[in-house]
Formats: structure tokens, sequence, C-alpha cells
């Protein structure tokens, strides 16, 4: 098989699956996720192949596996779709593969099956757990099967299909395509628990936030159409005459087309990648069941959004010169440093351990989208793909530490929130294979010199920051002491000391279903930073490969940076400080109460949510409900016809009453009745029957016409 | 096989007419044979189409299948009929919406018969207008189609609600829009008839292929009244054209009859209105206007866009307004339409250009595509409507898990109305926004707030609807959808996908046609 025909194929097995579980099989448990993880599986083959074909290809950048055919037609022309594999695809599609696939099996155990019907639950709530009575007639309360085990399934097969398509597009369309079903998936798996009412606005949220940002990305995808007759990717950006060309355009408000262009794409990936101020409805995500956070958070959605300002870069960066930033870079520049740090201080603050990894995630977002507003595109790439693979591992380990608490809460009967970090502890030695995966996966956040892929990873992006943008590089560099920080105290008090719960006391490891995902992704949390090592640091003994590679997507081969020791040590220092700092404050606080960094302002993530929603949603209802609705259409157009219809019928009424009656009725109506009436009245007496009186008339007339006739003869 | 391929036009558009009339003389009380027989019969016009689909060859400019009789020869008015890409893409709507509302009204109980021949007469009525080659044959089908209408939405509407009017008087809320529907509509066609008359008294014929060559150069009329300059008399001659289709499409801000007769009429009625009656209005626009107007056009496209924008905008905002189920529905039909119209000003701005091109694209696609959504949502929430005899989104909620099948059709044939990639709405939306947005750019950028409102609204239809805590009051009263009404909803799901993931079959035929027209 042709390389390109296996890229095709490669998005089709999930939406297959999902086909076929939403028609057929959704009433199948066993056959439903054999389905799902068997395309899965399917998929993730597929790309490893690719993946190894296009590493083995030489100059994979000049002549990527790309393959087109006609889609629309327009007007002469066609607008094109297809694929297209170039090294920054084949590294997307690497960690996609990965991680998709080992969500899909870590799903299987997450819902529980196996596990008995719950006793009273229902579909669209999280089960309740079921009562067992053992030989002994003791009760056992256990977890209880998903209700909606097979639909599961089927969306998180749709959303994996969207990835692979947006991966795999060699043009904007079909990635806006791939962009817009991931946000369909995400607002129908964020509200997969639709009973809650959190959930249910969670859903609503996310879709209509992330939806800001996509309808200016429309407008920008729809003006690069409008200016260069072509949306792929390579027509775009692999010309510097059409770059050149869009620089020379006017736009908007001073600035280049291309600039324009760049800044409402950009805005799309604000929306998708969660950067303030849409960074909103991320939190709120955590609604859905924990393998959807993952997915969302590390596998796809978010990294989607990162992935199209990468794929754009040339765009972002045209016209750039000597070393001065674009208005798209300044933009991606402020904003990512920005919201790395705000992020990192809200994450500071929380108790819920889903949610600290939601901040983490808009923190190392801003991280992405900073570096490469700075220009750093490799790093950029390389701490997206790292980032990935221990963010999903982080999310992955948050929801078995819940999974094994809420265990504890079934067993103990004890009504406290399994999510609530306060109500852990201890459970290192609950739930070891857990304990240590999540270490890997929070070390690797936090930077843990040398040995993580996190620590390679952000360690090039501070390099590329210290050297190009040094506000922007003393900003991360805090950001990066936080992230340590809060990284560490969720570790402490998830897994050290002692239990403070009853529940955390029972808490009990998961099974294999979901802890060897775990594993594979720690693997990788570790292993990948090594084939980014500097080669000034390594001294040339293992290649930077991920700079040789990467950079290839582009056009002119971005130069490497001279290797400086300032980044370096900072790198070191904040990940050791903040982790000791972390590790130093938090093993003595035992509750929420006794923990001094709980300020209001953070907790509340500096009330954004309330601000919005007095200063934004309220207004749009008042203008949809009270303006549009009341006031426009009901009161002033239709007031408006209704007036006319009034002034319709007064006229028709004062025709009616005073021409109608009066004068039609009254004079021409009854009038000539009346007329005729009073004549033949007054003619009634002639008429008296008598022929004498007749024949005297008929003489009487005769006379006179005679008289008449001969007195006008007369001459 | 002769007679059948030389009147094919004629067929098709007196079919639906003949089954009525055969419907007449079968027993009121038999209403299995009546509903049967209309559906079976409607059928056949749909097979027709097809046929002509596929007869049709969209290389050929010009009108095919044309078919012309002598009718009023003393004022050199004739029964022309044919077809192009354009109106084919519509009569393949029209012929398949109909068995499909047909089939949706297969639970109406009263006046059964009459019910139906209205219908079947409605059909005919909405087929001559996309047929007609004839000014004066357009605007007798034109007015054809309204008197059904009038009478479904007026007889067989919802029996409940009430509008108070001027000096708190109240009428029956189905008489009032019924009403509003018929008076509106026909002050458009008033100035459409006069200026159909000038024509005809000018040109000496109301012949459209000819109108099209002779009319837009003609620099000297006959018989123009009180001496107007011939360019006053074709500007005012286009407004009565434009508000006519304008008031039909609805464009804002004639469009306050719309929430009203949607919401009143029947459910197929509804679906009708939304998926076929509107198009008329943007056909009108199409066939008409842009061919026959083209300087006037371009001179006004500015002021058609800017109201195309507005009820883009205004259509999203009222429809997320809404606590009737039924009126959000209606009101998004104002919404989607506003790019038909935005896509149509674009293109008379722009005529012969590729945006031009890809604009039309976008709106015809549109028209098809509303087609589609705006009748499969009507007839879903007539679904609900049906079971709980509550549109109101606040009494509704958390049905998901009773109805899990419909939960499902509802998410899906709402995203295909939200315009979500991957389905229908999308295609034609991104042409629209693409071909209007080098000629308008700033209208075109305002539009997507109204796209960003379709997203608040179609969702909280579904969330008040689905989702939520379970609706502990609906439990045994509501139940699922049944067969029949998938059998109702599933051909429009289908297409929906078809022509979002492949739209090529459809695209270009109307991509050549439009390339041809203007």
């Amino acid at each position: 098989m042709a390389p390109e025909t296996l890229i095709w194929l490669l998005p089709l097995p999930p939406l297959l699956a999902f086909f076929l579980i939403v028609l057929f099989t959704n009433r199948r448990n066993a056959l439903s996720h054999s389905i799902a993880v068997g395309a899965a599986f399917l998929s993730w083959l597929g790309s490893m192949v690719v993946f190894i074909l296009a590493l083995q290809k030489e100059h994979l950048g000049e002549h990527p596996f790309e393959a087109a055919l006609n889609w629309l037609p327009v007007g002469e022309g066609w607008l094109k779709i297809g694929v297209l594999i170039d090294p920054l695809s084949a590294v997307a599609l690497f960690f996609v593969a990965w991680t998709v696939l080992m969500i899909f099996i870590y799903s299987v155990g997450y819902h529980n099956f196996g596990q008995p019907k719950g006793d009273h639950d229902r579909k669209g709530l999280p089960p309740h757990g079921a009562t067992l009575t053992d030989e002994h007639g003791h009760k056992h309360t256990v977890p209880s099967i998903e209700p909606m085990y097979a639909r599961f399934f089927a969306f998180i097969g749709l959303f994996a299909f969207g990835m692979y398509t947006l991966v795999l597009s060699d043009n904007l369309l079909t990635m806006f395509v791939g962009w817009e079903i991931m946000g369909l998936c995400s607002y129908l798996l964020i509200g997969f628990w639709y009973g809650k009412v959190s959930a249910r606005s969670a859903m609503i949220k996310a879709f209509i936030t992330t939806r800001v940002g996509d309808m200016f990305m429309l407008l920008g995808i729809v003006w690069l159409y409008s200016a260069t007759g072509t949306l792929s990717f390579r027509a775009i950006l692999w010309d510097q005459k059409v770059l050149d060309g869009l620089v020379a355009t006017d736009g908007w408000f001073g600035l280049s087309a291309a600039a324009c262009i760049g800044i409402l794409l950009f805005l799309g990936t604000v929306g998708k990648s969660a950067q303030f101020p849409l960074h909103v409805w991320l939190p709120d995500a955590m609604e859905g069941p924990t393998p959807v956070s993952a997915m969302i958070h590390a596998a796809t959605m978010v990294s989607a959004g990162v992935y199209a300002v990468i794929r754009m870069f040339p765009l972002l960066s045209a016209g750039m010169e000597h070393g001065a930033l674009t208005p798209p870079m300044l933009a991606m520049a402020g904003i990512g440093a920005f919201t790395a740090l705000f992020a990192a201080t809200i994450a500071v603050a929380q108790n819920d351990i889903k949610r600290v990894l939601a901040y983490s995630t808009i923190s190392q977002l801003g991280f992405m989208i900073a570096a490469l507003g700075i220009g750093g595109y490799v790093a950029a790439t390389f701490h997206l793909v790292t980032h990935a693979f221990f963010k999903a591992l982080l999310f992955l380990a948050s929801g078995a530490v819940i999974h094994g608490v809420e265990h504890g809460v079934l067993h103990t009967g004890q009504h406290i929130d399994p999510q609530d970090m306060f109500n852990m502890g201890g459970l290192r030695k609950k739930m070891p294979i857990t304990f240590i995966t999540f270490t890997i996966g929070g070390l690797a956040l936090a930077g843990f010199p040398f040995i993580t892929a996190g620590f390679w990873s952000k360690d090039e992006i501070l390099a590329d920051a210290f050297a190009h943008a040094p506000l922007v590089f003393v900003v991360l560099a805090l950001s990066a002491l936080l992230t340590a920080f809060y990284t560490m105290r969720q570790i402490v008090l998830t897994f050290g000391g002692e239990p403070r719960t009853q529940a955390a006391e029972h808490a009990q490891e998961v099974r294999w279903t979901m802890w060897l995902p775990l594993a594979i992704l720690a693997f990788f949390a570790v292993t990948l930073g090594w084939v980014g090592i500097p080669e000034a640091l390594s001294g040339g003994l293992v290649p930077n490969w991920v700079h040789e590679f990467v950079g290839s997507s582009l056009p002119h081969h971005p130069e490497t940076l001279e290797f400086n020791m300032i980044p370096l040590i900072t790198s070191l220092v904040v990940a050791l400080g903040g982790l000791g700092l972390g590790f130093w404050y938090y093993r003595r606080v035992g509750s929420a109460a006794a923990d001094r960094f709980q300020v209001p302002l953070l907790k509340n993530k500096y009330y954004i949510d309330e601000i919005y929603d007095r200063f934004l949603v309220k207004p749009a209802y008042w203008l949809a409900d009270r303006f549009t609705n009341q006031i426009l259409d009901r009161g002033i157009i239709d007031g408006a016809l209704h007036g006319i219809a009034r002034v319709a019928g007064s006229v028709g009424g004062i025709l009616r009453e005073d021409f109608d009656k009066p004068v039609i009725n009254g004079i021409i109506g009854d009038g000539t009745a009346n007329l005729y009436r009073t004549l033949a009245r007054w003619l009634r007496p002639l008429q008296t029957g008598r022929v004498q009186q007749y024949l005297l008339m008929g003489f009487v007339l005769a006379f006179t016409a005679l008289f008449y006739y001969i007195y006008t003869l007369r001459p | 096989m002769d007679f059948l391929t030389d009147n094919l036009l004629t067929l098709i558009l007196f079919t639906p007419t003949l089954v009525g009339a055969v419907l007449l003389f079968l027993p009121q009380q038999e209403k299995a044979l009546l509903r049967w027989v209309a559906l079976l019969g409607s059928l056949i016009p749909l097979a027709l189409a097809l046929g002509l689909w596929f007869g049709f060859d969209s290389g050929l400019s010009g009108f095919q299948y044309e078919f012309k009789a002598t009718w009023y020869e003393a004022i050199n008015s004739s029964f022309h009929l044919g077809v192009d890409g354009l109106s084919l893409t519509m009569v393949l709507l029209t012929t398949l919406l109909t068995p499909i509302a047909i089939l949706a009204s297969f639970n109406i109980q009263e006046r059964v018969k009459a019910y139906m021949i209205l219908f079947l007469m409605l059909e005919t009525g909405m087929l001559g207008v996309f047929l007609s080659l004839d000014l004066l044959l357009f605007f007798v089908f034109w007015e054809i189609g309204l008197v059904p209408m009038y009478f479904l939405i007026n007889q067989w509407g919802s029996e409940k609600g009430e509008r108070t009017l001027w000096g708190g008087r109240k009428i029956a809320a189905r008489t009032y829009a019924s009403f509003k529907f018929m008076i509106y509509t026909m002050a458009g066609s008033l100035g459409l008839l006069l200026a159909i008359q000038m024509i005809g008294i000018a040109a000496q014929t109301y012949d459209l292929t000819e109108l099209f060559r002779t009319w837009p150069t003609m620099v000297r009329l006959e018989n123009v009244p009180l001496g107007l300059p011939v360019s006053t008399v074709k500007a005012i001659a286009f407004w009565a054209f434009a508000i006519a289709f304008a008031i039909k499409v609805p464009v804002w801000p004639f469009h306050t009859w719309l929430p009203d007769a949607h919401t009143e009429a029947p459910t197929a009625g509804s679906m009708i209105l939304a998926g076929v009656l509107l198009k008329l209005g943007a056909y009108g626009f199409l066939r008409l206007v842009l061919p026959l107007y083209p300087a006037e056009a371009k001179t006004y496209a500015g002021a058609l866009a800017f109201l195309a924008t507005m009820a883009i905008i205004f259509g999203a905002l009222a429809a997320y307004g809404q606590d009737d189920f039924k009126r959000l529905v209606a009101y998004s039909s104002v919404n989607h339409m506003g790019f038909v119209v935005l896509g149509i000003a674009a293109a008379a701005h722009a005529a012969g250009t590729e945006n031009a091109v890809i604009a039309l694209n976008g709106a015809v696609l549109q028209m098809f595509n509303h087609g589609l959504s705006a009748a499969g949502m009507f007839f879903l929430v007539g679904v609900i409507y049906e079971r709980a005899h509550t549109r109101n989104l606040n009494e509704l909620g958390g049905l998901f898990p009773i109805v899990p099948v419909y939960g499902g059709i509802l998410i899906f044939t709402s995203m295909a109305s939200l315009g979500l990639p991957g389905l229908n709405g999308f295609i034609s939306e991104f042409l629209v926004v693409r071909g209007s947005w080098p000629v308008f750019t700033l209208f075109t950028a305002l539009s997507t707030i109204g796209l960003f409102f379709t997203g608040a609204y179609i969702l909280k239809g579904i969330k008040q609807v689905l989702h939520g805590p379970l609706n502990e009051h609906w439990v045994g009263h509501i139940t699922e959808i049944n067969l029949r009404e998938i059998v109702v909803i599933a051909p429009l799901m289908l297409l929906m996908l078809w022509i979002g993931v492949w739209p090529n079959w459809i695209l270009d035929v109307i991509n050549k046609a439009m390339a041809m027209l203007f």
C-alpha cells in the first residue's frame, strides 16, 4: 500500500467505530468497547507505520507525503482537500496515536467494565455503586458499570477521528472540520453526565467559549482563501511569493493582511487552547469523565490549538525582519506568557485534584504559545509533544486516584468529595503504581532536571526566551517555579503523609486496564526528552534529533541557539526550588484551613467567571430576550405593522361610517329608493283606475303635443 | 417514453393536483386510504424529479426540458416551463420534502381529505414557481401557493394560544398568524404584479428567456406612465420585485410574519413553509431580480447586504430569546436565510467575478440545506409537541434518558442547523462567507456575530429539552420516537451527512448553473 493511501485511511477506523456503536451495538458493552479499542489500535498501528516511513524518508521537509483530491467546485477551479505528512505532522501523529490508544484502553477500566449494574444508576449520572452480598451474607458496595458505557466509546471514537483529521490535513479547511468535530465531541463528553446541572452548564460553556475563537478563525480562513485562492498549507506557507504578497497587502488598523490573518487564526487558538481571556471553559471541562479530561487536555483538543499555530508559523512570522517580532507573534508572546503565569497562580489555590491539573494545562499551553511568539518553533513543538504524554499520564493517574478513593468511599460509606486532595493522603502505600507513575508525570511537568522529558522541552523554551525576549523569560521562569511548587503540593497532599479520611484509608489500586496505560505513558514522559538534548550540553554524544527533524518542517531551517548557561541554571533552580519549597511547606499542612495559599482571589480564579457573567452573559441574554424579541420585533416592527393594520382598519371604518353609510347608503342607495318612493307617492293620485280619467289625460297630452308641433313648424 | 420526456415538467407540475383530484372521489372516513394515496401519489413527482435530475445535462447552458404552449395569446403570455441547475435543485427539494411532510402528517385526524388535497395543491403551486419561464405564469403560481397554506394554518394550526390586538381584542393565534401571513405576502405581491404588468406592456412579452436578453439593456420603454425616465421606472420596478421577495424570504425587517406563521402551522405545514416556501423568495431574487435588473441590483446590493446581516444577527438573537421551542426554530430560519440573501447581495455587487459564483454556490446550497435542516427541526419539535402537548422549553428538560433515540436525532439535526463542519450547513455557510468577504467585508465580519449566537440558541434548545436532571413529570407520558417518524427524518439526516461530507453531487450542478447564469 502506498503511504499516501494508508494516510487517508488513518482517521477512518474510529469514525467507523462511532457509527457502528451508535447504530448497532449500543446495547452491547463488550462488543462496543472491543470495536472502539480495536479501531484505536488500527489507527495507532497505521500511524506507527507512517511515522517510521516518515523517519526513513530523506528530506521529508521538502518532499512530504501528500495527496489531494477535488472537493468543492468553486467557479472554474476546485477547492482541494488532502493529507500531508511532513515532520511536524509526523511527530503530532506520534503523540496523538499513542495517547489516544492509551486513553481508550484506560477507559475500559475507568468505566468499571465487568462490574455489576448499579442499584440506582440511571443514564446521565455517574454510577453510584452496586450492592453485592457475599456467601457469608455480608453486603458490600462495589463500583458499578457506567450506565452509558457504549455511548462513551462512540463519542471518544468520534473525538479521535476529529484529531486524526486535524493532524493529517494538508489544508486549513479540513483542519477546521476536525477542529469543530472535536468541539462537538468535547461538548458531548464534558456533558456526558448531562443529568448533573453543573455538567450541563459546563458543556455549553465549553462550546460557546471556543466558538468565540472559532468565529475569528473562520474569518481568518476566509480572508486567507480570498487573498491567496488556496487553503493548502504547502501552497501558502512554502511559497515565499505568497507570503510576501500577504505582507505587502494592507489589512485593518494599519496592519498588513498577513498580520491580520495571523491574529484572526491565533484567536481561534486562544479559544481552543484556553488562553486568557477565553480560558474559562477548560477548568469547568473537568465535569466530564476523567479519560475525557485526558483526551481534551493532552491528546487532542487543546493540543490542536497549539498545533494549528505551529502549523501556520511561517504565516504568523511573515515579514519578520532582524528579529523584530510581527504583530501576531507579539500577541502570542504576550498572551502566552501572561496565561502561563496567571493560570499557575490559580493552580496553587485549587483543592480539586483535576482542577489543579486543568490550570496547569492552561499554564503549560501558555508556555508553548509564548515560545512560538518569540520564534521558538522547535521548542514549542517539543513541549507540545512531551506535554501531551506527561499530561495524559497525570490526568489518567489522577483518574486512578479518584477511582481508588471512590472505591474507599463506597466501601466505607463515608460521604466525602473523592476529588478533594485534602480528603486523600498516604495513597503511596495503597496505590503504589499510581503513585510512581503520577510522580513521574508530576516531575516531568515540574521540569525535574535531566531525567524527565518536561525538563528538556521547558529548558528549550526558556533558552529561546532568554535569547529573544528577556521579559518573557522572566515571566516564564516565575511560572515554572510556581509549576514545580504546585506539582509538589499535589503529590504531597495526595500521596504523602497519612490518610486523612477513612475513604483514603480504604483506597485500592486500580486494575491493569488502568495502570498499564499509565506505565506506558510514564515511559515516554521520561525518555522522550532525550531526543531533544542540546548538543552543546551532551557534547554531541546524542544528536539533537528534535531540532533537526521538526525544524525541517520549515522552509528555512531554524538556527541552533548558541549555548548559554543562564537559562539552564534558571531551569535547574526553578524546578528544584519549586519542588523543594512545595515539599517543605505542604509536608506539614493537613487541612485546607491550614493552607495559607487559599487566598479568596486565587480560589475564585480572579472572579473572571463572575465578571463574564455580569458583563457578557447577562447583557447578551437581555439583548436577545428583552431587546430583540420584546422591544424590536414585538414592539417596534410588529407595532408598526399593527399600526398600518389599524390605520387600514380605521380608514375602513371611516369609509363605512362617514361615507358608505351616509353617502352611498344614505344618498345613493337608500336615497334613490326614497326618491322613487316619494315620487311614486306623489304620482299615485294620477293612477285612479278610472278609464274616463285616463282618456281625458290622453286627450290633454295629445292636444299639447299637437300644439307644440304646430308651434315649432311655424316659420 | 417520448411522451414522458417531452412532457416531463408538465407531469411533475400537475401530478400532485391530479392526485388531489383522485382524493376528491375517495370516501371521507377512509383516513388510512386517503393518507396512503396522498403519500404514494406524492412519490410520483419525486420519481419524475429524480428522472429529471439524472437526465439533466449540467454542462449545457440555458434551459432544458422546455415546454411551451399558447396560453394568453392576447397579451403574449404563454405556458412556458423549463429547468436549469438552479430550478432543478429547488424542484428536487420540493418533490423530496412533500412526501416527507405528508408522511409526517399521518397523525392528522380531522378532515384528512381536505388536508391532503390542500397539501398536494400547495406542491403544484410551489413547483410552478420554480418551473415557470413566463412572468405571468410565475405570478399565478406564486399566488396559488398562498391559498392552501392559509387554510392549513387557519384550520389545522395549533389550537392553543391567543393574540391580543389593539383595544384588547383577542383572537386565536392561528387566525392571527394565517391572516398576517396572507396579507403580508399579498402586500408584497401587489407591487410585484404591477411591475410585471409594466414589463409585459413595455416589452410586449412575458417570456423570461426573451426578457433576460432584452430587458436589462432596454433603454426606451413603451407606454411609460407620467413620462418618467427609464432609470427611475426600472429602479421602482426593481424595488417592487425586491420587496415582494424580501417579504417571502424573509429579510429583516419584513420577517415578523414568519415566527407567527411557523409556530402556529401544523407540523408538516411548518416543514414545507420553512423548507420550500421561504425559498420561493430567494429563488425570485436569483431567477428574476438579478438577471432582469443587474444594474439596479448592483446599485442597491449594499442595502440588501445590510438587511441580510441584520437578519443574521437579529434572527439569531431573537431565537436565543425564545422560550417556545417552535418559535426558536422559526427564528432560526430568519438567521439562516440571511446567509442566502447575503450571498445574493454579494453576487449582485460583484457579478461576473469568481467571488460572485462562490457566493451564489453558497446561497443556493444554503437554500437546499436549510430546506433539509429546517424541515427536520420542525418535525422534531412536532414529535415532542405531540407527546408533551407543550412547546415551552421551561417545562421540558431531562428527556434524554426517556427518549435516547430521539435525543440523538435531535442533536444530529441541531448540529446540521448549527453549521457544524462535516454536515451540510457548514459548506454553504462557508461558501457564502468566502464569497461575500471580499465584496462586503464589514457585513461578513458582522454576520459572524449571528453565527456565534446560532450556537447559543441551538445549544439552548438541546439543553432545555434533553439535558438536565431526569424530569419525572414526563416519565410514562413521553414515548420514544416511532418507526414512522424515523422514516420521516432518516432521509433528511442522510442527505445532511452526505452533503456535508461529499457535496460534489449537488454543488457541481449548482456551480455550473451559477457560472453560466452570472
